[in-house]
């Protein structure tokens, strides 16, 4: 259950798969659910160029450890895994994944759910948008 | 009294605003992260304001004790 701060680009449906295929044993479990989060060019009614994600690197990372056992503890799961990006990112770039698998689809579902939410909630990162020649903090985080 | 030294970190719209990043104190015994804030800074505590005790959530009438790293940042809005 583990949780990775990338500055790296991500691809997460490649992350995901290498994940799966190294550290889960076929047919220990019978749902995998993920959520990906993307930038977007847009936001505020204005187009952004680019986005720099800041983070507090010890406490973000003790933050989603805690957050992949707090889920691991709350659901019947036979996995779960974070990745997030910081630093310069791209409209179109991959930000987050969370991925849960467990037995049955509604542990995984609820569990995935709570990774994103519960990390937009609570886990510090702050984003800074590049927009024309101007930069700003975005100050409310999107409900979805 | 002995005073303690504690790391003060600031973070996003916060580091920007006062321009410094992490600073290292001398504080009183049962100094509150209120009143390092205002030792730090001379401002008045911006509304909304968020901040942690050795890397988890505190608040800002927690006390802080010799050797703690405290951190002040902005609401949060990754993901």
């Amino acid at each position: 259950m583990p949780a990775y701060l990338y500055e790296q680009a991500l691809d997460p449906l490649k992350e995901l798969a290498q994940y799966q295929n190294q550290h889960l044993c076929p047919g220990s479990y019978g749902a995998c659910t993920n959520f990906i989060g993307t930038m977007r060019d847009f936001n505020a009614g204005t187009d952004v160029q680019l986005m720099t994600l800041e983070h507090y690197p010890e406490m973000t990372q003790k933050f989603l450890d805690r957050l992949c056992k707090e889920a691991t503890d709350k659901w019947e799961l036979v996995d779960c895994l974070v990745i997030h990006r910081f630093g310069d990112i791209k409209p179109g770039d991959p930000i987050v994944l969370t991925a849960a698998w467990s037995a049955h689809r509604e542990d995984a579902f609820s569990a995935c759910r709570y990774l994103i939410e519960e990390l937009k909630a609570r886990a510090p990162f702050w984003k800074k948008e590049t927009t024309g020649h101007k930069e700003r903090w975005v100050h409310d985080a999107p409900s979805s | 009294m002995l005073a303690m030294s504690i790391q003060v970190k600031f973070f996003a719209s916060l580091r920007e605003m006062l321009g410094m990043d992490s600073t290292q104190i001398e504080a009183r015994a049962n100094i509150t992260i209120r009143e390092i804030w205002d030792q730090v800074t001379s401002r008045d505590y911006p509304v909304n304001t968020l901040c942690a005790i050795n890397m988890d959530y505190a608040k800002p009438d927690d006390v802080v004790n010799d050797g703690d790293e405290v951190a002040f940042f902005p609401p949060v809005t990754g993901g």
